[in-house]
């Protein structure tokens, strides 16, 4: 009966979005009055997520599931979900995530809901509380299936610790050719970067920054943060930034603690894709641009001024709070 | 090759979204409906598989009579053949089971839908479809190559890309990055007058249960007023950020 948490790592390490699955899978065990049990991949040590609601952990070690691979990854936490007994599954929203789930889902003949924001209203009827029209709206979703995946958002429900530990069993799920299929050839990835899918803090600039060769400020500012860069449609689309920066509706989603956005006018496409981030920062030297309406803090400017005044405080500050 | 791109009918993304009946029914009212972009992306690409490699496609709709504008401009922008399941789509299983049914007899080499339709945002279609079809199946795919019953594949992925090799048949989970923006294609007129006479074969739905329900919508709070700050003051920006808002 134990609800299940798919625990993502990369190198070892869990992800943040990772543990806040097991928290959110914790407040599901509470209000069914069952467990938690994690599922981990090549993960060596998993004590940490006692600390995050996990009572129980399956760590699978298999080389063959070195690389991510979906229809694999999703076979063998059908087989933990089986083993279990699990009524309901908990992932994250990471790109991974997204793609086992409905496999998942199919092979459990589970119903299930992405993007979720809250824990269940209820837990019979089973209902939670989602993002529809990109973030321009919620929906209350009824899972009607005795067993249900639930796609819990980035930073929605956050990091809940607790007093506990958890124990650990080797888990060997029976995987068949057919579940490699799909073969990776080379993943190409950026070691020492912060990705806009793990960022707290996101920088992002638009066509007021005229052009590409003005990004340094941006990088620059990124740095002094800790921050990912990111760009609007437009800046993608004249090719002066790479497409894997474009956040908005057809871009990326954006759900990090702080936006600053430099630049950007703010078409309801963009505002759309970054709403889930809890803090919006504008700078743009058009006080009429749409984003002051969208935002929690602006500044009206001259972002060639601003950006590099900023940075330099936000250094001096960041010097100070060490 | 034979090619299916699933085709999700979805309010323009200018559209401003609003309920109707105690918040239970999205209203329609002064909405454009559109092919969802991330759908455009895949015909597109589908498209030059049919221009550079001789490829037959249709495009599917799970839907009522008011979804034929949005296939018949799938047919414009160059489709063969278009094929409406005849019933509402009520949820990503409901509809993968319509679209499965239809895609079995058809024996499709390539099938692509959009990662997520940009209304409800489920990200079910394509990987439900694929898992009950047992086909292969790459997600958020922004690269793809066929060549002969093998296709190699890029897939973005948090911070990066990969790519795969997979055996057709295959169902592909498409994003912008299949095609660019600017190789979108606006239907001409001869387009236009040519998919008045293509086929648009009305189909009648399997019977399926669907899985989930929206029981209501909600809309976001309204935002407070943005707090300006001076543009020579920007200590007070990052007190702002540090004590109140507690981000950095």
């Amino acid at each position: 009966m134990s609800v299940l948490a798919y625990i993502e790592s990369e190198e070892g390490k869990f992800k943040k979005a990772s543990l806040e699955v097991a928290s959110y899978a914790k407040e599901v065990a509470q209000m069914l009055g069952t467990t938690v049990t994690g599922v981990t991949f090549n993960a060596e040590d998993v004590s940490e997520l006692g600390t995050y609601g996990v009572d129980k952990v399956l760590k699978i070690n298999n080389s063959k599931l070195k690389d991510f691979n979906a229809e694999a990854y999703a076979d063998a936490l059908k087989q933990a979900a089986d083993k279990e007994d699990s009524k309901v599954v908990v992932v994250s929203q990471s790109a991974d995530s997204k793609y086992l789930a409905p496999l998942l889902a199919v092979h459990l003949n589970a119903g299930y809901a992405s993007n979720v924001v809250s824990i269940p209203e209820s837990a019979s009827p089973f209902v939670v509380k989602r993002t529809a029209f990109t973030n321009k709206a919620f929906n209350f979703t009824k899972i009607s299936t005795d067993i249900k995946v639930v796609g819990v958002s980035k930073n929605a429900f956050g990091l809940k610790e607790v007093e506990g530990a958890a124990t650990a069993e080797d888990f060997s799920p029976n995987l068949s050719e057919e579940d490699f299929s799909v073969n990776v050839t080379n993943v190409d990835k950026a070691k020492d970067k912060v990705t806009i899918a793990d960022a707290e803090i996101v920088v992002s600039g638009g066509r007021g920054l005229k052009g590409p060769e003005n990004w340094g400020m941006i990088e620059d500012l990124a740095e002094t943060l800790g921050a990912a860069t990111a760009c609007s449609k437009p800046v993608s689309d004249m090719g002066w930034r790479p497409h894997s920066e474009h956040v908005g509706q057809t871009g990326k989603p954006v759900a990090s603690n702080l936006y600053i956005a430099i630049g950007i006018s703010g078409a309801i496409q963009h505002l759309a894709g970054i709403n889930s981030s809890k803090v919006k920062v504008v700078i743009n030297n058009d006080p009429e641009a749409p984003f002051f309406k969208a935002a929690d803090y602006g500044v009206v400017g001259d972002a060639f001024e601003i950006v590099p005044k900023l940075n330099e405080k936000l250094k001096e500050f960041k010097a100070k709070n060490a | 090759m034979k090619i299916l791109v699933c085709i999700s009918h979805v309010p323009d993304t200018t559209s401003k979204i609003n309920f109707t009946d105690n918040n239970t029914q999205f209203d329609t009212n002064g909405v454009q409906f559109v092919i969802n972009p991330n759908d455009e992306f895949g015909l597109t690409r589908a498209m030059w598989f049919k221009e550079k490699q001789g490829a037959i496609v249709d495009v599917i709709n799970v839907g009522g009579a008011e979804t034929e504008p949005t296939l018949r401009k799938a047919l414009a922008i160059g489709a063969d053949n278009a094929i409406r399941v005849n019933t509402p789509a009520t949820d990503g299983f409901q509809v993968a089971k319509q679209l499965a049914n239809v895609a079995k007899e058809g024996e499709y080499d390539l099938i692509i839908a959009g990662r997520e339709s940009i209304d409800y945002n489920g990200g079910m279609v394509p990987g439900m479809l694929a898992a009950l079809l047992k086909a292969n199946f790459v997600n958020t795919c922004i690269g793809l190559e066929i060549e002969g019953t093998e296709a190699k594949a890029v897939r973005e992925i948090d911070g990066g890309k990969e790519s795969v090799t997979a055996k057709l048949p295959l169902v592909i989970g498409g994003q912008k990055g299949l095609v660019e923006e600017s190789d979108l294609r606006i239907p001409n007129m001869r387009g236009i007058m040519m998919a008045r006479k293509k086929p648009l074969n009305v189909v009648e739905p399997v019977d399926v249960t669907a899985q989930t329900e929206v029981e209501k919508f909600e809309k976001p709070a309204p935002k407070g007023a943005v707090k300006l700050v001076e543009s020579d003051n920007l200590d007070e920006l990052i007190e702002l950020l540090h004590n109140e808002a507690k981000v950095i």
